[in-house]
């Protein structure tokens, strides 16, 4: 019978070794799957490089990860927010590498990934410091700038319900990364608000489907 | 001189949206405009972190943490609206699907080109988000601005001094003193204030300016 239920969060994140590559869903704190940060940074790997559309926000997920000097390189679209300050410091402390990409390139870099793309033109950043260096190309009279996708070993996603193949689904603005982000890991872990037995989710309304999801592990809502 | 204000500005883009567009407010002095909608007309607001029909501010105590717009605030969902994920939410983007975005700007120049997310300064950490995608996605990129700094000088200007964010996206400028438009003949005033002459709002631009005001 296959399960893809983890007994623990500890053991969901327990072969991420240290230089890693992981993507870690959610946009802002809407998304991100907090318990599984918690886990990681129990478990102790170092040097990541992480992928998420900001740097962290306030003191807990992503942003305690940081705090906790783990990360060597982030690759993101906004990293400078109101509440940044750990992202903020490392930055300016040169401890951490930043790749700003525009947020719809990081989007569609993950996508690719995880659709087999090898690359793909695109206008977005055309003539801006973001595109300085990159191969670009005329297509129908229009600027387009060549941008590659963005591969990783481990996806840490929250979804809402999953079930043991790994089948997902999100609540409202919690899924914006999620669904790409589980495409384009070599392995992809999600948090879910509930377990439920086979054949609960319908399946017309399943978002993510089980093949691209590896591990799926409970973890209550916070109140 | 009697300037428009913020909010004024933010009421007079918003008569310029039709019945059924589908709009991008940038964060910021943009969002201002989902204020002013004519309530008669039904304009879809799309989010990029994921969803479009976004409705106003829920009550207080009514906040969803998962139901959030792009500047992370607590927002509704209209009936009819929609959850999709990121790269979905940025083809509604890239793919041409949008019929407006309306975007702030530290600059704007007479040929279109939108400077508007970097200051350049060596000490500051740039961040990007979505503006460059809805630069070149939306089929009609408005900007909504102050028509000067602080200091008095004109963000309209000949060649942007900041970073770009995209080279000829901005089809229309509204300011505090006019609505621009940018014309291959060159920058175009639709309308301006009523106590600011054409001679006065051309020396405090510094571009070269046509005159196609109504009246």
């Amino acid at each position: 019978m296959i399960d893809k239920i983890s007994e623990s969060l500890e053991a969901a994140v327990s072969d991420i070794r240290d230089g890693a590559t992981v993507m870690i869903g959610g946009f802002g704190n809407a998304g991100m799957p907090s318990a599984l940060i918690d886990a990681l940074i129990a478990h102790g790997a170092r040097e990541l490089t992480i992928v998420n559309n900001n740097a962290g926000n306030g003191d807990t997920g992503l942003a305690a990860l940081i705090a906790a000097k783990r990360v060597r390189k982030i690759i993101c679209s906004f990293p400078r927010q109101v509440d940044s300050h750990h992202f903020d410091a490392a930055f300016r402390a040169g401890e951490i590498e930043l790749e700003l990409t525009p947020q719809g390139n990081l989007a569609e870099r993950i996508r690719a990934a995880g659709a087999g793309i090898g690359g793909f033109f695109t206008p977005t950043g055309y003539g801006t410091l973001l595109a300085e260096g990159k191969e670009t190309r005329v297509i129908n009279g229009r600027n387009y700038v060549l941008e590659s996708p963005i591969h990783a070993d481990f996806a840490l996603i929250k979804a809402h319900k999953g079930d043991r193949w790994g089948n997902l689904v999100y609540r409202k603005t919690a899924r914006n990364f999620g669904p790409i982000m589980a495409m384009a890991a070599k392995c992809t872990i999600a948090q879910v608000n509930e377990v439920v037995e086979l054949g609960e989710l319908d399946p017309e309304t399943i978002v993510t489907p089980g093949i691209f999801v590896q591990r799926v592990v409970l973890q209550g809502r916070p109140a | 001189m009697k300037r428009l204000t913020r909010d004024q500005i933010a009421a007079r883009v918003a008569q310029d949206i039709s019945e059924g567009a589908y709009v991008n407010l940038g964060i910021g002095l943009p969002t201002m405009v989902a204020n002013y909608l004519p309530k008669e007309r039904e304009i879809f607001l799309h989010s990029e972190n994921g969803l479009l029909g976004m409705g106003p501010a829920p009550a207080p105590g009514e906040e969803d943490e998962d139901l959030i717009n792009a500047g992370k605030q607590p927002v509704t969902l209209l009936k009819g609206g929609a959850y999709f994920h990121h790269a979905d939410s940025f083809a509604m983007m890239r793919g041409g699907h949008l019929d407006i975005c309306v975007l702030g700007a530290f600059q704007v120049s007479a040929t279109g080109d939108l400077a508007n997310w970097h200051t350049g300064a060596p000490d500051a950490i740039p961040a990007v988000g979505g503006a460059m995608d809805l630069a070149v996605g939306a089929k009609q990129v408005f900007v909504m601005m102050e028509h000067q700094t602080k200091t008095g000088e004109s963000k309209v200007v000949a060649q942007c001094s900041y970073p770009l964010t995209g080279v000829g996206c901005v089809n229309r400028i509204y300011t505090d003193l006019a609505v621009l438009d940018v014309t291959p003949d060159g920058l175009a005033v639709r309308e301006k204030i009523a106590d600011i002459s054409f001679e006065e709002l051309q020396t405090i631009t510094g571009v070269p300016l046509i005159d196609r005001t109504a009246s």
